[in-house]
């Protein structure tokens, strides 16, 4: 007998295949492999021995070492994983809430305005607001911006649904007359306790919402101008909530936790990061009357005790904050507003939307530029910001601000620090069981949101410090999960699933049930107010929001990355009929491999890595079917051209669980 | 209704040569049936033409009638193109050949297009040795009047509907090579690796190039009792070995053992090399190369691969010497060289 120890044939070609011990087999697989490259055993043999070697050292190194993804073949993509389509749908993905983007962008194409806002309202329960003001970090995520250079306008398609819905009253679970005896008390009337209210109000829970201003909505109100937000979007979202059957208690500071831990069977910390960053340089304390922190400025407007500024002003910070300060610096009346920023230009925290708007109304933004000294007239009144130039140096592979010497004195009336936010516990006893931990935050699970006290949750920028509304909804939602679990006596780790469906769409022949046709159309705009005008008033909003054509066109950018591609193995005869129909070959068949290899095989190699592959199982010619899904346009070409029906076109419907969709809706099917 | 490919392709596509990517090389949407072995065909010619950097202009499209002759709109939309009657595509493509000697010819056509009503012409388009790829997409079935067993389908098979066919098959590739083709390949459509190099070399070649492959009719001849399906022709499938095609100017990377590869160079200096699986097959060997494929079919096997190749033939041009100027390029003066001339062969005929 030959000599073919620890050898296989695989295509012609002897490979060197050594088992794994049973301890090592998490971390390597069953058994490492590597190709001899040879086809000739007699050649096979001369270089086995080396390559046992190799393969063996690899199994007694480091621990570090993780040979598992060069050595282990790729596996059957298990699409019955949620997570494997969900992934697919980028926006959806990336929205921390999990909206169904695509969804309700096809809602808005057949014009169920009332319908694709109420699918927004279940998910992200402000879509009025997120429509003007989320941070949208589905839009970076869009395929449309992978495969046709920009995204689909999604936010601005959310605030259609809601510029456009019908009276959605009737829609709006209310709280049941019967009550289920749990009180829960909300600190902060922001958007995660308004969420966790949204979330428990319909099971029967008493929600108290404690509100330390005379008007509820949070940072929402106080740190968004209303010629980005109206108050009138506001209040209606906020008090659909409300209106759910919450208690509002406005004016009402919590100062002591304690008690309320004792009356409440939960309570909710949803208070934000309200405390304002300040910038001790010399001179500030010289005198503090023109020195502004940003956000209490913007909360003085928002309430109305500031209604005018200097004619100069300069704002120090680079972040969304900065930009709304000096916006409106300058419809107060300042009629010369700069904004000053440490780093470059490039690396500016501010949202690119938020900073192209800021230089339309012909703000200046003077980038590495680092405040150094408050200057003060005679008189002791603010009269200018000396600042020295930076730039950017590479120390180590890190990127450093260091100055260059080159000194800037900007006059000015007034100055706006815009420079950060930070949480504040003052009223948080230190002796009842709240841990905190690094920089004075609280010690809160990222699953649970359940602080070290069992009874007290945390979420919004409250939990870990500044984020943007979505993420304190996304907050709000788990701690709902967690409050009714810890209420009902169930275990906060079990989270509810999500709600999960797989259906075809196909209606007949080259017919789907969704529009699968590709838009060729460039992103629309969406108008704005003539700056005369917009500049005038501090209420009058700059954005008008797509008409209702602009709106139908945008929506029908959207490529349907919900409309999966589904294959089944055992139909497809490989005749290559969706190779070669793909429009942006996606679609591969394939000798398996590790997934380096198979990734580089493919027509177009997949490197984005962020995509996965969809394998299929073992074909009848041994192939495997490998569909790249980064590039996919959902346009349904490959089921279409399959004479057998093995590719489907299937909508794969997405929705995270919430404590009000779970147990609300399954109680209205009962 | 989806008759329309999106215009849009992968960005990272490769590009050839002449700054194109492959779907540069595409033409309207197939209507043929989904799964049709025809449009597999299609797209192998078309990344044969990207890797070749062809330029499509430079490209006439013949075909007759039937599933296969409407192939041609599917793909190379910017080249020529003529659809004429059934099975006159061979006579359409000679002259054509002898009136533009800078153009490449591809004829497509199908096993009842070449193998019944156009026999005669397709025999004589290899006796004249016409400088062209001639395609026969073969799928042993009259596709388009519902699946009725053409000439070329073997005796042991059944139809759809279960009859039997009586008739032996006529194998249209050994019969080239009998005719003198200098360059007869058989291949399968689901096969799209062995079929790439040996259309690059069809085109490539300079004189008559028969493709006769072998293309499944999903609709009509992929059934269990069917020789030309896709599982039957994967079952007996004996390829004469891998074929390479190798550009000009490009080193053959491949290295094969001592005394299995035969290397074949081309008229315009590219090559095509053969890794034979067996030692008693030799392409450049006409004998030989009957004799192989006769000995696989008792055997119940379909050979594919290159089966025969002669690249020092005379073309039909060479040698009826056909002006090298297309003939929509000749100017009056050179046409009708004028009555002195005329008076001067007139004399020495005298």
């Amino acid at each position: 007998m030959e000599d073919k120890k620890y050898l296989y044939k695989r295509n012609n070609i002897w490979w060197v295949k050594v088992a794994v011990p049973k301890s090592q087999r998490d971390k390597f697989g069953y058994d490492l492999r590597q190709t001899t490259g040879k086809s000739d055993l007699d050649e096979a043999r001369s270089v086995r021995d080396h390559i046992v070697e190799s393969l063996k050292s690899k199994l007694s190194e480091s621990e570090n070492y993780i040979p598992l993804p060069s050595t282990k073949f790729m596996e059957k993509t298990n699409i019955e994983n949620p997570q494997y389509f969900h992934k697919v749908v980028d926006c959806q993905y990336a929205c921390p809430a999990h909206t169904n983007v695509p969804e309700y962008i096809r809602l808005i194409a057949q014009k169920k305005y009332t319908d694709a806002y109420m699918l927004n309202w279940e998910s992200n329960v402000f879509p009025g607001i997120l429509g003007r003001v989320c941070d949208r970090p589905c839009e970076p995520a869009c395929r449309r911006g992978r495969t046709h250079e920009k995204s689909v306008a999604i936010c601005r398609l959310k605030r259609v649904t809601y510029d456009y819905k019908d009276d959605v009253e009737k829609y709006i679970p209310k709280s049941p007359k019967i009550k289920n005896g749990k009180k829960i008390a909300l600190i902060g009337a922001g958007p995660a306790s308004l969420t966790v209210a949204r979330d428990l109000l319909p099971l029967g829970y008493e929600c108290t919402i404690f509100e330390k201003d005379h008007k509820a909505g949070g940072l929402m109100r106080t740190n968004i101008p209303s010629f980005r937000l109206p108050a009138d979007v506001l209040d209606e979202e906020i008090y659909r909530i409300i209106d759910m059957g919450a208690e509002l208690k406005l004016n009402s500071y919590i100062d002591k936790l304690k008690p309320v831990i004792d009356e409440y069977d939960s309570v909710f910390i949803g208070t934000g990061a309200p405390k304002g960053k300040d910038l001790n340089l010399k001179g500030r304390e010289i005198s503090s009357e023109n020195i502004h922190i940003g956000i209490d400025w913007l909360t003085s407007i928002a309430f109305e005790h500031v209604k005018k500024i200097g004619k100069k002003v300069v704002v120090i910070g680079g972040g969304n904050t900065a930009m709304d300060c000096c916006r409106s610096a300058l419809r107060l009346g300042a009629t010369d507003v700069k904004v000053t920023v440490r780093s470059p230009f490039s690396q500016m925290k501010a949202s690119e939307w938020e900073i192209e708007e800021t230089m339309e109304e012909g703000i200046p933004i003077l980038d590495n530029t680092s405040p150094k000294e408050f200057l003060f007239d005679d008189k002791g009144k603010l009269c200018g910001v000396k600042f020295e130039k930076m730039e950017q140096v590479e120390i180590d592979g890190r990127k450093k601000m260091q100055s260059t010497g080159e000194e800037l004195t900007i006059e000015c009336d007034d100055v706006l620090l815009a420079i950060g936010q930070e949480n504040a516990f003052p009223w948080i006893e230190k002796d009842i069981g709240i841990e905190f931990g690094e920089w004075e935050m609280p010690v809160v699970d990222k699953l649970t949101m359940q602080s070290t006290h069992p009874k007290v949750f945390f979420g919004g920028d409250s939990a870990w410090g500044p984020e943007n509304i979505i993420w304190a909804v996304s907050h709000g939602h788990q701690a709902a999960i967690s409050i009714d679990n810890f209420c009902s006596g169930v275990s906060l780790k079990e989270r509810p699933d999500p709600i999960t469906n797989l259906v075809s769409q196909k209606m007949g022949i080259h017919e789907w049930s969704y529009d699968n046709d590709i838009s060729q159309e460039k992103r629309f705009s969406v108008p704005h107010e003539e700056l005369s005008k917009s500049l005038k008033n501090l209420k009058t909003e700059v954005e008008l929001g797509f008409d209702e054509e602009l709106a139908l066109e945008e929506a029908q950018r959207c490529l349907n990355c919900d409309m999966q591609t589904v294959f089944e193995d055992d139909l497809c005869i490989e005749c290559d009929a969706c190779v070669d129909i793909c429009p942006t070959d996606c679609i591969n068949f394939v000798d398996n491999d590790t997934e380096e290899k198979v990734r580089d095989k493919l027509r177009v190699p997949a490197l984005n890595l962020d995509q996965s592959l969809y394998v299929s199982g073992k074909l009848k010619t041994g192939r495997r079917m490998v569909k790249d899904e980064d590039m996919c346009v959902h346009c349904g070409l490959c089921a279409e051209r399959c004479p057998t029906g093995a590719w489907d076109i299937k909508k794969n419907s997405y929705k995270e669980s919430h404590t009000l969709t779970n147990k609300v809706v399954a109680k209205e099917v009962a | 209704m989806s008759f329309k490919k999106p215009i849009n392709h992968h960005p990272k596509l490769e590009t050839n040569k002449l700054g194109l990517t492959r779907r540069d090389y595409e033409g309207a949407v197939s209507t043929l049936c989904a799964g049709c072995g025809h449009d597999s065909i299609s797209a192998a010619i078309i990344e044969s033409c990207f890797k070749l950097n062809i330029e499509a202009y430079k490209v006439a499209k013949l075909s007759g009638i039937g599933c296969s002759s409407k192939a041609p709109a599917y793909f190379l939309e910017q080249s020529h193109g003529f659809n004429s009657v059934h099975g006159r595509m061979p006579s359409v493509a000679t002259g054509a050949n002898c009136a533009n000697r800078d153009l490449m010819y591809l004829g497509v056509s199908g096993d009842g297009d070449s193998a019944s009503i156009g026999l005669g012409q397709f025999v004589h388009a290899i006796r004249r040795q016409v400088d062209m790829v001639y395609f026969v997409e073969n799928n042993g079935t009259y596709g388009l009047t519902k699946g009725q067993f053409s000439a070329t389908n073997d005796l042991e098979s059944k139809n759809k509907y279960g009859e039997d066919n009586l008739f032996k098959p006529i194998d249209l590739a050994t019969m080239a090579i009998q005719l003198g083709a200098t360059y007869v390949a058989r291949s399968f459509s689901g096969d799209r690796d062995q079929l790439v190099p040996l259309i690059m070399g069809a085109m490539q070649h300079k004189g008559f190039a028969l493709l006769d492959i072998i293309s499944p009719c999903v609709t009509f001849n992929n059934h269990d009792s069917s020789t030309k399906s896709y599982d039957y022709i994967r079952d007996h499938n004996e390829a004469v070995g891998k074929t390479d095609f190798v550009p000009l100017g490009e080193e053959i990377s491949t290295s094969y053992k001592e005394g299995s590869s035969t290397e074949i160079s081309l008229h315009d200096g590219s090559k095509l090399t053969l890794e034979k699986t067996d030692a008693n097959f030799d392409p450049r060997d006409a004998g030989k190369a009957l004799n192989f494929i006769r000995e696989k079919e008792k055997e119940g096997k379909v050979v594919t691969g290159l089966l025969y190749v002669n690249d020092l033939a005379k073309d039909l041009n060479e040698t009826l010497n056909v002006t090298q100027t297309p003939l929509s390029q000749l100017q009056q003066d050179v046409l009708c060289p004028g009555s002195k001339i005329l008076e001067e062969i007139n004399q020495s005929l005298s």
